[in-house]
């Protein structure tokens, strides 16, 4: 019995490890870095917050700001609402065969990597050649450049996004559900709860921790937008999408300015923001507290 | 033959840093062969140690064939050839890598193909390019290119690239439809706008032209001495998008769009392709658009398609032309076998094998360039001489445009083309332009001037 548990922590400790080395190969030093960076010049020399001075009085970064906060705002309460409401409405279709096809159905696309499943979205926004070009042609957009009018952007962007990677979270929070007792659901159906009662007074309550999680995570995700502006601009040669996000940005910085150090300190950003957004998040929703 | 992009790196990348990490030192030790009296060394070119091996070269999937030609005529040439985007649209990949490279100090190709002309603004401060006028090419043979062809290779006098072809604008017009309807082919920016109106009233649906590309400025505003993009200085820029000949120009361009004889789509997009690539009376554009878009995109049938000079402003008499594009080669400093490298680039931009024969675009390289019209005269395509206009446009791009870091293309395309297709003109959106401009060639670092 207690070579049992030994062996189980040892184990445990070996996944532990794996991950700790990739942690630190992969995040912690290159975080690391990117810090060293965003407060030195090109030369290696302290440069205090110049780098940031340098990032904010760009003529792209308070666009670029507005742009990801826009989109960030879409995004979540898309997630939040037609996540938590799908997985109720899976988690209350009987039919198993059923509730097992739809499933896979909202998982495939994530199964896509991220790039591909953008890569799908540029044809279907392309009245030319989408499968759903009549519903854009009736929208009134004949051609890809009114499709993608930069004032389309944050809800082409969430479209995108919600279908690359809401699936995922759909099958989490179904899997959150099944978790509540059925006693609980059943106790409150015998106190007269409907379906619409029961999701506001116990489901949600229980599943607040998900879904906390969940927008912690995308909201990080959703600051570092990066992948579906880079390759609408490129699809577009330039016409939309272009220094869209802080990401790119920095992107840019780096690669189209040749410097490095002002990049890293508009990461260095993302990544302060991405840290306090998640502290809010866990100290208001008593996330490390033990129920 | 064709290796992907991440598995280039060769064997001699060890020796190639350690010699340059050895340069650098003596160079911090003793200024690196400063031995040559008042002259200034700094910026002498150092070859790394010739060590030889293989040449890698880049190419884009255009120019391919070139480098597997090489290939097959020098068997003997060890060669790694590796495809990429050739930094169409201003990807910018070339740049990204080179700067890993140069941080990581080793991968380095030996000699890349880019489809921007513009290179050089960011090359030669990234010490990539190698000088190719002090010593490695001779003069002789530099002077077989068209006049001014290499005008974005040179800084401060050096020759850092070769440019591989000419993008001069010239009018491209189907001569059997012209006929058919009995029209005269303009020769002066009015009677343009004037037959654009005829073929709006007359044949409504058919283009004298397009708007829609991200180069549309540098067909129309290039040609009509538009001063947006005046590189005075290799950090230098004077942006002017509201003198009389932008707006003139503008009005022009709105004019037509109206009327719907200038699409708004970009010839390369599939909505072109659907709707107007079948219905092209005129379209001025750049020398590729021969063989590129009517023969190779829009499959116009042979005998159709002919050309004539640009349009001009009636009463200007120096006659101007824009230009799109025109790739160029570039020779690193960092190859350890610079002689095989340099035959290579010198084979590739001047062989009538090659720019003669085989090259879609029309060479840089002055003889080249007669072997290819000739071919293109003889391969019965084009209705009518190409050779005449083409040859006339080459001496004539206007000279006040320049090449800056800063892709002209890419800010048209983010500032005015999201207005043409909200159906805003292109006067009004001048202004604008202006400000992108000058805003982008800042964040360059660029001395701006309006």
């Amino acid at each position: 019995m207690s070579s049992r548990v030994r062996w189980r922590v040892r184990a445990g400790h070996g996944f532990v490890a794996a991950y700790v080395v990739l942690l630190v190969a992969f995040g912690l030093v290159p975080t690391g870095y990117a810090i060293a960076f965003a407060f030195t010049d090109s030369t290696g020399a302290f440069a205090g917050l110049a780098n940031f001075a340098a990032a904010a009085s760009d003529f792209r970064f308070a666009a670029a700001a507005g742009h990801v906060a826009v989109y960030l705002v879409l995004w979540l309460v898309t997630l939040v609402v037609f996540v938590v409401g799908l997985a109720l409405l899976l988690h209350r279709v009987t039919s198993r065969s059923l509730s097992r096809s739809l499933r896979f159905l909202y998982y495939i696309p994530g199964a896509l990597a991220g790039s591909a499943s953008v890569l799908v979205w540029l044809f279907l926004l392309d009245p030319a050649v989408s499968p759903a070009g009549f519903l854009l042609r009736a929208f009134g957009f004949d051609t890809f450049g009114q499709v993608v009018a930069p004032e389309h952007l944050p809800v082409l962007f969430t479209l995108i996004a919600f279908w690359t990677g809401a699936g995922g979270w759909i099958v989490v929070m179904y899997g959150a559900l099944n978790t509540i007792s059925p006693d609980l659901i059943e106790a409150a159906r015998i106190d007269g709860a409907g379906a619409w009662q029961t999701a506001r007074r116990v489901q949600l309550p229980l599943l607040r921790k998900w879904i906390v999680y969940m927008v912690i995570l995308a909201f990080a995700g959703g600051t570092q937008l990066f992948v579906e502006p880079q390759l609408l601009s490129q699809a577009s040669v330039g016409v939309a999408g272009r220094d869209y996000s802080l990401n790119q940005l920095s992107y840019d910085f780096a690669f189209r300015n040749d410097n490095v150090n002002t990049a890293a300190a508009v990461s260095v950003e993302l990544l302060l923001v991405g840290l306090v957004a998640a502290g809010v998040f866990v100290v208001r929703s008593r996330f490390f507290d033990a129920d | 033959m064709t290796a992907k992009l991440d598995s280039g790196t060769s064997q001699g990348n060890g020796r190639r840093r350690i010699a340059s990490l050895a340069c650098g030192v003596a160079l911090l030790l003793s200024a690196c062969g400063s031995g040559g009296g008042a002259v200034s060394t700094r910026n002498e070119f150092k070859p790394v140690e010739q060590t030889g091996g293989k040449v890698t070269v880049w190419v884009d999937s255009t120019r391919l064939a070139a480098a597997q030609l090489y290939q097959k005529q020098h068997p003997s040439v060890p060669m790694e050839i590796v495809t990429y985007d050739g930094n169409a649209n201003g990807s910018n990949y070339l740049q990204t890598k080179v700067s890993l490279f140069n941080r990581t100090g080793g991968g380095w190709p030996d000699v890349v193909f880019s489809s921007q002309n513009n290179e050089t603004t960011w090359a030669v401060q990234a010490k990539f390019t190698a000088p190719l006028n002090k010593g490695l090419l001779p003069q002789s043979l530099l002077d077989g290119w068209a006049p001014g062809a290499n005008d974005p290779c040179t800084v401060d006098g050096t020759l850092h690239c070769l440019r591989n072809d000419l993008s001069q604008t010239v009018l491209w017009y189907d001569a059997t439809l012209m006929k058919q309807w009995g029209y005269q082919v303009p020769t002066t920016w009015e009677q343009y706008e004037a037959l654009g109106k005829q073929v709006a009233a007359e044949h409504p649906g058919y283009l004298v032209g397009s708007a829609g590309d991200t180069f549309t400025p540098e067909i129309y505003l290039w040609a009509g001495k538009c001063g947006a993009n005046q590189i005075t200085g290799p950090k230098a820029v004077t942006v002017n998008t509201t003198s009389p000949a932008c707006t003139r120009m503008a009005a022009l361009l709105d004019t037509l769009i109206k009327n719907g004889t200038l699409s708004v789509s970009s010839v390369f997009s599939s909505d072109f392709g659907k709707n107007h690539a079948g219905k092209i009376l005129m379209m001025p554009g750049p020398a590729w658009y021969g063989g590129a878009l009517f023969q190779g995109t829009f499959k116009v049938p042979a005998g159709r398609i002919a050309v004539a000079p640009m349009p001009q402003w009636s009463g200007d008499n120096t006659p101007s032309v824009g230009n799109v594009g025109g790739g160029t080669w570039l020779l690193s400093a960092h190859s350890a076998n610079l002689k095989a490298a340099t035959d290579f680039l010198t084979w590739v931009t001047t062989s009538d094998d090659y720019q003669g024969k085989v090259a879609p675009g029309y060479p840089a390289y002055g003889p080249a360039a007669r072997t290819w019209l000739a071919n293109q005269n003889s391969s019965g395509y084009y209705a009518g001489d190409i050779a005449a206009p083409l040859q006339a446009a080459a001496g004539q791009v206007w000279p006040g445009w320049g090449y800056g870091q800063f892709s002209q293309e890419a800010i048209w395309a983010a500032t005015v083309t999201p207005g043409l297709n909200a159906g805003k003109s292109i006067v009004s959106m001048l202004p604008d332009w202006q400000n992108a401009i000058v805003n982008r060639a800042r964040a360059d670092g660029y001395q701006v001037n309006q």
